[in-house]
């Protein structure tokens, strides 16, 4: 008899089969790819939208090079600028560890860091597998390919290192923390002051640390891979804090990723003269 | 509101064809999918295939496609949709058909059996257990798993290319590799079985690229991307990339 | 001949639910080869339903418990109808059998010394219901099918195919048990799938099918429910007992009509939950029957007091046993005092906060969430009585779960009679299923290893099989075919369906009168001439319509003994309650109603079929063992207790 719980003849696990997905031979004859009635390309389609804007004015920012600075703010973007070709900024993250013979943008050094740090974001990977890729473009929306090794090889086995752009992750906030409470300089360096930039940086930096912090390589390691959270309180109501953030990680995701582009954009106003920082005090 | 006449599409057939048949049938109040697939089959259709039981969300067998989108029909209100509204329903779509709404599930039978089993600690003896609360939440979430497979129909890696059945396990079994690697006295290290290396080699965990469907589809709103599958990239991660960690491991040799 | 393919195994198990399972796991480690049948998908079977808790005095949460207090409670609950052995026995099994499951890979949850929690529940003593969240019977059954698949990879390191000693026929009917002479010789069916036959040679057969409320109209039961095992027991020339003892748990979901049914867990009531009628009144206070007044609390006052104390208060009549509340409702919602779609209110929302309602009654939220539109942490639930359970059953040997003459058939689970008396208490099913499903398999190996022993194995003649087969076969030739006897048009087998658990919820069902069971009987009779010409359309493959035609026969039989002993027995008890007999006689204590086939040949072709099937005999019970008795007080064994028995 045929009706244990062996798979049957039909069910096809041969590598050898044609594949086909959900038109292959055993499947319910469907000729449509999918018969979601709903507008499911809306959520891929606006993602898409959404990362190719942030790429779009990023780009042109970071090769800029220039208009990032305006005392006593400096864009997130640039910040830290270890290049010698970085303005000089006043006791601020300004290291020069690369020799002159950098000629970009001091950007492009240390972008590097944030961008791997999202690039193999855990919430970033779903959003752009599906708005770039179509992989899949929505769910039991079928994949517009035949082959698919997701992320067992090389380069997308290279996902795997998301845990060293977040251990990068956390010493870039530190910086931008540091940067912030610069902000409450004024442009002669003296304390006590704070104008809009202080407050739109420290929004930033809070939407950065709550980014960073809900991330999931960060929720495995303060807690996450014990065995037994009872023989690690601390551990636990750290991991229980990380996993409340981690829920609200695609949303910390998107908020921190436009403050940035906003801070960036603020600072390239004030840098570029076309706005004067209101102050506060 | 009383009843109306809805319009159905459901496919029928079986492997060697089949499609959309229309219906026109009668809906009530409070009513839910599997409500008019009865009166289908007491109606219109009497030999119309369907797998059934409790009705109640609880065993997960009226798992089916409904607008396209996998759900359980028990658990989908005729509410939720326009009266003039055409509802289609289908069998699971990553499954071989058997017949009408019937499908052979047999592939998720045959991959549980591929993941090792619990392991008992060796010097407990039955009743001499003991396990803190805050250490069985996490693997309890995934047991209220009802195995209705609408993550493996949904999970596009399973769905759209039947030649990656063989080395990916899908999300339910990664579930259950993630719940007795997280179980507080699962003693498989002890008898040589490394589950996160396993969940990797064996399972094919790296398949996933965490797209979220299968969370999205769980009738038990289990968080499986976030609670399972990603804790169980992180673990292996542990144990495959991160020499810091691997090097702790070997110093300290202990076990959180 | 009829095509029929034939395999040979050690033990056949019938039915995949707890017992079913936990029959396969001791007969497969006892080292025979074990197959388990069943109507479902592997996992799927209604053990998954319940809610609650499995009860086993193990005394974590409160340490006076112990298994006699257990055992008092279960003999209380099943007013001393219970066979007092089997009773001893879950009690005192019940913990070793959960502890188990624990070696197997159950996660329950926890007290705060990390040993399993246990929490109230109808009519035990102490807080006693190992449990997992309201989802108990999915962990049950999950760590049972675990267990299996874990002897299957042993089985294949070994041997190096996974189903070489256990096997699970999924999505199969068993239709008839196969007999040489007297004993067991295996069993004939067909698969759902492809509607193939089948038979399986085996010396030694399990029935753990479960229970019959497909029978009736609001039932919290699946479509599984169609009494299969009581009617194959029948028909194998065994005989059943108790079956006018039906459970209709006190809450189940009235409304939408669609859900109707759909149990609410008892843990509800466990919890905290209160129920009121139309006029915000706690009624249970009006309704607690004098053999349990010193049990509960008298006032509203002290029936909340008791969940933060339960040493010095007594609880409150919210958790009197299902019977009584069940009938409490009843007559509420008969007086006109019930909520708008005709049951009464049930509200968690006052005493518990919304965040701790989700986290243990995380089910029970999402299931009026979804289903019925209703956040119980907001607003009462609307329940009433639902089918739900039946305390009779097979006629089985307490120790053995042997049937009673038989040889080689085995009966565990609800398909067994005997255990809960005239009605179960919450929570001892699940231990019910796991302490005897382990004996059932424990002595269905013996037996088969003892048969292996004395002789060649039996196989079953041709003749048998080509009878099954014709039978199953009938209703794709009913209309105008020989079998139907006339040229009436065939019968729509979902309309006789409808008809019949119409007439089974009107006339037999929680209040019973003479006359209306009477009615019920008639209506039967004509039910079952109609059913002989149920046909069916289409084919074999995966037919539903055919399926149900099969199982209407096994309705009608189950039917007729619940219907035929409800009206025998002129007195109320547990789950039979008679409107003209409405006391309790002690009297009948002491009398289990018998039902047989009435063609002992097992046949089905008597040319009358309005004729009864079902033969009813009186049989006494066992008595009490004299140390069991004295474990309760005198006062209270004379409610129950003739004098003579007392004296004796």
């Amino acid at each position: 008899m045929a009706t244990g719980t062996d798979p049957q003849a039909t069910t096809s696990t041969d590598r050898e089969a044609p594949p086909g997905g959900v038109h292959g031979p055993s499947r319910a004859a469907i000729p449509s790819r999918h018969l979601r009635t709903d507008r499911w390309w809306l959520a891929p389609a606006a993602t898409a939208a959404g990362l190719l804007a942030f790429i779009v004015y990023s780009t042109w920012r970071a090769f800029a090079g220039d208009d990032y600075y305006a005392e006593p703010y400096v864009s997130p973007f640039y910040s830290p600028c270890i290049a010698q070709n970085c303005v000089p900024m006043k006791g601020g993250a300004n290291w020069e560890i690369f020799g002159a013979w950098w000629g970009l943008s001091p950007a492009l050094l240390i972008l590097i860091f944030p961008l791997g740090f999202r690039l193999t974001c855990y919430y970033y990977r779903k959003a752009y597998y599906r708005g770039f890729w179509a992989s899949p473009p929505a769910c039991a929306v079928a994949e517009p390919r035949s082959r698919y090794t997701g992320e067992t090889r090389f380069p997308l086995i290279l996902q795997n290192l998301h845990r060293y752009f977040f251990y990068f992750a956390l010493i870039v906030a530190g910086i931008l923390s540091y940067d912030t409470v610069l902000g409450f300089r004024d442009e002669h360096g003296r304390w006590g002051h704070m104008g809009l930039g202080t407050l739109i940086l420290l929004v930033n930096i809070t939407l950065i640390w709550a980014y960073t912090l809900s991330c999931h390589s960060c929720r495995h390691i303060v807690g996450g891979r014990l065995k037994h959270f009872s023989r690690h309180p601390v551990r636990y109501r750290l991991w229980e804090g990380v996993s409340r953030l981690n829920a609200r990680h695609a949303q910390l995701a998107w908020a921190s990723l436009i403050s940035v582009a906003v801070a960036d954009f603020y600072v390239y106003l004030l840098a570029s003269g076309a706005f004067d920082d209101p102050r506060f005090f | 509101m009383s009843a109306y006449e809805a319009r159905f599409r459901v496919w029928r057939g079986d492997v060697d064809g089949g499609g959309l048949k229309d219906f026109q049938v009668e809906v009530h109040d409070g009513e839910v999918v599997l409500d008019i697939v009865h009166r289908l089959q007491a109606t219109q259709a009497p030999d119309l295939a369907v797998r059934w039981n409790c009705k109640a969300g609880k065993c997960g067998s009226c798992s089916a496609e409904i607008n396209g989108r996998p759900r359980l029909m028990c658990m989908t209100r005729m509410s939720v949709f326009e009266q003039d509204e055409t509802i289609t329903i289908t069998p699971l779509r990553a499954f071989p058909v058997v017949r009408d709404l019937v499908t052979d599930v047999s592939f998720n039978y045959a991959k549980a059996r591929e993941v090792p089993s619990f392991v008992p600690p060796a010097d407990l003896k039955p009743g001499e257990y003991r396990m803190r609360q805050e250490d069985v939440g996490r693997s309890q979430e995934f047991r209220k798993c009802i195995e209705c497979f609408l993550c493996q129909d949904t999970c596009h890696v399973l769905r759209d290319f039947e030649q990656n059945k063989e080395a990916f396990a899908g999300p339910r079994f990664l579930m259950r590799v993630a719940e007795l690697d997280m179980h507080p006295l699962d003693a498989a290290a002890d008898s040589g079985i490394d589950r996160k290396r396993g969940a990797q080699e064996d399972h094919g965990l790296g398949y996933c690229n965490i797209t979220k469907c299968c969370t999205d589809v769980c009738p038990e709103q289990i968080r499986i991307t976030d609670n399972a599958l990603i804790p169980l990239k992180e673990r292996a991660v542990d144990r495959k990339y991160d020499p810091l960690v691997w090097l702790g491991n070997k110093i300290r040799r202990r076990d959180g | 001949m009829t095509q029929v393919e034939r395999q040979a195994w050690d033990v056949v198990v019938v039915g995949a639910g707890g017992a079913g399972l936990r029959a396969a796991i001791e007969a497969r480690e006892q080292g025979m080869r074990c197959a388990v049948i069943c109507k479902s998908l592997f996992g799927k079977a209604h053990t998954v339903m319940a809610e609650g808790g499995i009860a086993a005095s193990m005394g974590n949460v409160n340490e006076g418990d112990n298994w006699q207090v257990h055992f008092r409670d279960t003999m209380r609950g099943g007013k001393f109808l219970n066979h007092w052995r089997m009773a001893e026995l879950h009690a005192q099994e019940a913990p070793d059998r959960v502890w188990e499951l624990e070696t197997w890979g159950a996660l329950f949850d926890r007290t705060a010394d990390g040993r399993i929690s246990q929490r109230n529940f109808g009519g035990h003593e102490y807080p006693r219901l190992a449990h997992v969240g309201d989802r108990t019977g999915l962990e049950l059954i999950r760590t049972l099918q675990q267990k299996i698949v874990s002897l299957q990879q042993e089985d294949k390191a070994e041997t190096g195919d996974y189903e070489s000693r256990l096997k699970v026929f999924q999505e199969c009917t068993v239709t008839r048990i196969l007999k040489d002479g007297e004993r067991v010789c295996g069993v004939f069916g067909y698969e759902r799938e492809s509607g193939r036959f089948f038979a399986i040679d085996a010396p030694a057969v399990v029935l753990a099918t479960g229970g019959i409320g497909k029978s009736f109209k609001v039932t919290s039961n699946s479509w599984e429910y169609t009494g299969d095992g009581h009617a194959l027991a029948l028909l194998a020339g065994a005989p059943l007992i108790n079956m006018e003892f039906v459970q209709f748990h006190p809450t189940g979901m009235v409304w939408p009509p669609s859900v109707k049914g759909i149990l609410v867990t008892e843990s509800v009531r466990g919890d905290g939950g209160v129920l009121r009628n139309s006029e915000g009144k706690r009624f249970m206070f009006d309704y607690i029957p004098d053999v349990f007044k010193e049990k509960y609390a008298q006032s509203e006052d002290e029936g909340d007091r008791w969940y933060e104390d339960p040493d010095h208060n007594r609880r409150p009549p919210e958790l009197l046993p299902r019977d009584e509340v069940a009938r409490a409702i009843n007559a509420e919602v008969k007086a006109g005092r019930g909520s708008p779609h005709g049951g009464v209110f049930l509200d968690v929302s006052t005493r518990m906060s919304a965040e701790v309602i989700k986290r243990r009654l995380p089910s029970m939220h999402h299931q009026f969430k979804e289903l019925a539109d209703v956040d119980i942490t907001a607003e009462p639930m609307e329940v009433g009585p639902t089918c739900h359970y039946v305390m009779g059953g097979v006629d089985v040997d307490p120790d053995t779960a042997a049937a009673t003459g038989v040889p080689g058939l085995f009966a565990a689970g609800e398909v067994a009679g005997g255990m809960h008396g005239s009605n179960r208490l919450g929570g001892n099913s699940l231990s019910d299923l796991l302490v005897f499903g382990r004996r059932a398999g424990l002595y269905a190996a013996k037996y088969a290893q003892d048969s292996a022993r004395s002789g060649p194995r039996a196989a079953p003649d041709e003749a048998q099989l080509d009878l099954a087969a014709a039978e199953a076969l009938r209703p794709f030739s009913a209309e105008g075919g020989a079998a139907s006897g006339s040229a009436a048009p065939a019968e729509n087998p979902y309309t006789l369906h409808q008809e019949l658990q119409q007439a089974m919820n009107d006339l037999v069902g929680i209040i019973r009168k003479a006359g209306e069971m009477e009615e019920a009987l008639h209506r039967l009779s004509g039910l079952r001439t109609r059913a002989r010409r149920a046909g069916v359309e289409g084919h074999r493959q995966f037919n539903p319509g055919w399926h149900l035609a099969i199982d209407l026969r096994n309705m009608l039989l189950v039917s007729e003994c619940v219907a035929r002993a409800a009206l025998e027995r002129s007195e109320s008890r547990g789950g039979h309650t008679r409107d003209d007999y409405p006391q309790m006689d002690r009297e009948w204590r002491r009398v289990n109603l018998v039902c047989r086939l009435s063609d002992p040949s097992g046949g089905l072709a008597a040319p009358d079929a309005g004729h009864g099937q079902i033969r009813l005999d009186r049989r006494e019970m066992p008595p009490i063992r004299p140390d069991l008795l004295g474990l309760f007080e005198k006062d209270e064994l004379m409610k129950y207790l003739t004098d003579e028995e007392l004296t004796q």
